[in-house]
């Protein structure tokens, strides 16, 4: 049981706040993901859990036991760095084994887990290099397998993927997903990346300036975002954000007057509201020219995206991106299209709140209100 | 050489030779001194004034300048003293300056800019300075004439402190992170961790070490009266004044004797003492 629990965490640099009260639960054996911007209090979070920050004010509880005065080795946990942070003098083999030798195993057990370990991450035919002769992806294996050799109650991974190259990134991330599966830790995992995000969480907390913005499983935040900030960091190609007046119960106007109808029934607002209209493009329908309530955009310009392309357009002057499937026909000069109103994303401007009847909660999604 | 390529355009070919010479002229100035000492040392006493440059003597007289010179003073005797007292100077220095630049460069403590002021300070002051007040004490506690006399002022060595400091600090601090979840003490990061890291800029300052103390006159004569003690420089001294009187060619031949070790230790270290000046840390 490796639970870790998060009370009003606070973390000030003199003056400087820069995590306001984080309230957190992680589950045993979940693997949750910190997504945000650089500069958002993620990695500074991660950090106070592995006891490499101290704590300005809150507690930190792993397995029900408070952490803030430990030592980082006291806590049970393996970490693992964006720059790999391996041994630069040790090999491979050395590296992976040298928390058993702190620990003082004998070496006849060190060597059988350093070589267990190595063939998990697939290193093998490594163990006598140094880093220096390592690729990236091998140098982030190693660094793994020295994480995994202490079989840590927490796995704390730093953006470890940021620094590979595109492919190597997506194998990587299969990797960890596998090896969570097989190992069961509890994981925290910070990255700026959201399709990492997405893919490798079982729950996704959203941060932004040292604020909770969101917390809940990936498909959650993807369909019903709390606040502008998500509904934007979270879907390649982002959210359409469209600035809007609300004019009737069932419509509200951008600057030009364009109008864009909505579910009267979905949503609690108030005449002359300022709001944001979200629609991401992949929900916006193209439908026949001269179609009822259809807005005829002008294309700009298309990007091939192999699969699918991408229709950069504008509406009511602002910028707007359509998603289209490369199977139909490529859209020329007018593209017309409807928004479905079960589609839309609706946003307190000013707040930058969800406006809707029911207000989702689940997991511990409460605390984006903290 | 197989293809024949003019290597340098005319300008930059005048820059290049031009450059050299200027080194060249510097090397010879250089090197001119221990020339003229080992060519000394290789010729008989009446050559040694009219010989000049001259590099094959007429007679050749190296083996009686140095046999005389092993017999008449006791070389070894000052070598084993010159050893004695660099080896002990150069290990307290890095004992106290490894962990001193160590906390300056990665531990946050209050007070770190200002003794890291005072380090800097330390780099101005020569030993001339608090040579009275050292040389008092010593007298003091009886302690002249003494292996410790020789070395105590400069157990704690600040161009150490700071040159370490400099390399410590390009040390990534996400090793030493690691290194800390992995359940290493400070003490253990040092010396496994970052000090294997920093053997250049270590080998590199041990050079100058020994070299400024096995050559040092100064200290020695200060605090030493009996031969039995004397390093090197002031053996030499003591023989020129009471054993050898003008005999140029033997005495040139002990000072041959205990430059050579210096010169062999440059040799060997000479590639990493050249990366520990130019680079520090790794990266």
């Amino acid at each position: 049981m490796a639970d870790i629990a998060i009370r009003n965490v606070e973390k000030s640099y003199g003056k400087t706040a820069v995590l306001h009260g984080i309230n957190l639960e992680i589950a045993d054996g979940e693997f949750l993901v910190i997504l945000g911007p650089s500069g958002c209090g993620k990695s500074t979070l991660l950090r106070m859990i592995a006891g490499l920050e101290g704590i300005t004010r809150g507690e930190i509880a792993i397995a029900g036991r408070v952490v803030n005065t430990l030592e980082p080795r006291e806590r049970g946990c393996a970490m693992v760095f964006q720059n790999y942070a391996l041994y630069p003098h040790m090999t491979v083999a050395e590296n992976i084994g040298y928390a058993l030798k702190v620990a003082g195993l004998p070496k006849a057990e060190r060597e059988r887990r350093v070589a267990e370990i190595a063939r998990i991450v697939g290193l093998e035919a490594f163990l006598a290099r140094r880093p220096s002769e390592l690729s990236g992806g091998q140098r982030q294996r190693v660094a793994m397998g020295r994480a995994m050799i202490r079989e840590p109650k927490v796995f704390l991974f730093d953006e470890p993927l940021s620094n590979l190259d595109a492919k190597l990134r997506v194998q990587m991330r299969l990797e960890i997903r596998r090896l969570h599966q097989r190992l069961q830790a509890t994981s925290v995992f910070v990255t700026h990346d959201q399709i990492e995000a997405m893919s490798l969480a079982d729950r996704i907390v959203v941060m932004n300036q040292g604020r909770i913005e969101q917390a809940g499983p990936p498909r959650l935040l993807y369909a019903e975002p709390a606040t502008r900030f998500v509904a934007s960091f979270l879907g390649a190609p982002a959210m359409n954000l469209l600035p809007a007046t609300i004019v009737a119960k069932d419509r509200a106007r951008m600057a030009d007057g364009t109008e864009i109808a909505l579910d009267p029934g979905r949503f609690v607002v108030e005449i002359g509201q300022a709001v944001e209209i979200g629609i991401r493009p992949e929900d916006v329908m193209i439908v026949w020219p001269g179609s009822e309530g259809a807005h005829a955009l002008e294309v700009e310009f298309t990007e091939d995206m192999g699969s699918s392309r991408l229709i950069h357009t504008r509406l009511g002057g602002m910028e707007f991106t359509v998603l289209q499937p490369a199977a139909q026909i490529e859209a020329e000069g007018h593209l017309p299209i409807t928004i479905p109103e079960d589609a839309i994303h609706l946003f307190d401007r000013h707040s930058g709140k969800r406006l809707e009847r029911h207000i989702p909660v689940i997991g511990t999604a409460a605390s984006a209100a903290a | 050489m197989k293809a024949v390529r003019f290597p340098l355009p005319a300008g930059r070919l005048l820059r290049f030779a031009g450059a050299h010479a200027v080194l060249l002229v510097g090397a010879a100035f250089m090197l001119l001194p221990f020339l003229w000492m080992l060519l000394t040392a290789i010729r008989a006493p009446d050559e040694i004034l009219t010989g000049g440059l001259n590099p094959i003597p007429r007679s050749f007289h190296a083996v009686e300048n140095f046999s005389a010179a092993m017999q008449q003073a006791p070389l070894l005797r000052f070598m084993v003293n010159g050893v004695i007292i660099c080896s002990g100077i150069l290990i307290i220095q890095l004992l106290v300056a490894i962990p001193a630049a160590y906390a300056l460069a990665k531990l946050r403590f209050p007070g770190r800019g200002l003794l890291f002021a005072a380090v800097i300070g330390g780099l101005c002051i020569p030993i001339q300075v608090p040579a009275l007040p050292i040389y008092l004490a010593l007298a003091e506690f009886g302690l002249l004439d003494s292996y410790f006399a020789m070395m105590v002022p400069f157990f704690l060595s600040v161009f150490a402190i700071f040159l370490f400091r400099q390399t410590f600090r390009g040390f990534p601090d996400e090793i030493l992170q690691a290194a800390r979840v992995d359940g290493l003490g400070e003490f253990e990061i040092l010396w496994r961790i970052v000090v294997p890291s920093a053997l250049p800029a270590i080998a590199a300052f041990s050079i100058f070490s020994i070299v400024a103390h096995w050559n040092d006159l100064y200290w020695p004569m200060i605090v030493i009266q009996r031969m039995d003690y004397a390093p090197p420089p002031l053996g030499m001294l003591f023989f020129a004044n009471s054993e050898t009187g003008a005999s140029y060619g033997v005495l040139m031949a002990g000072a041959t004797i205990i430059t050579a070790p210096l010169v062999i230790v440059f040799l060997l270290a000479r590639r990493r003492f050249v990366q520990g000046i130019t680079m520090t840390g790794i990266k």
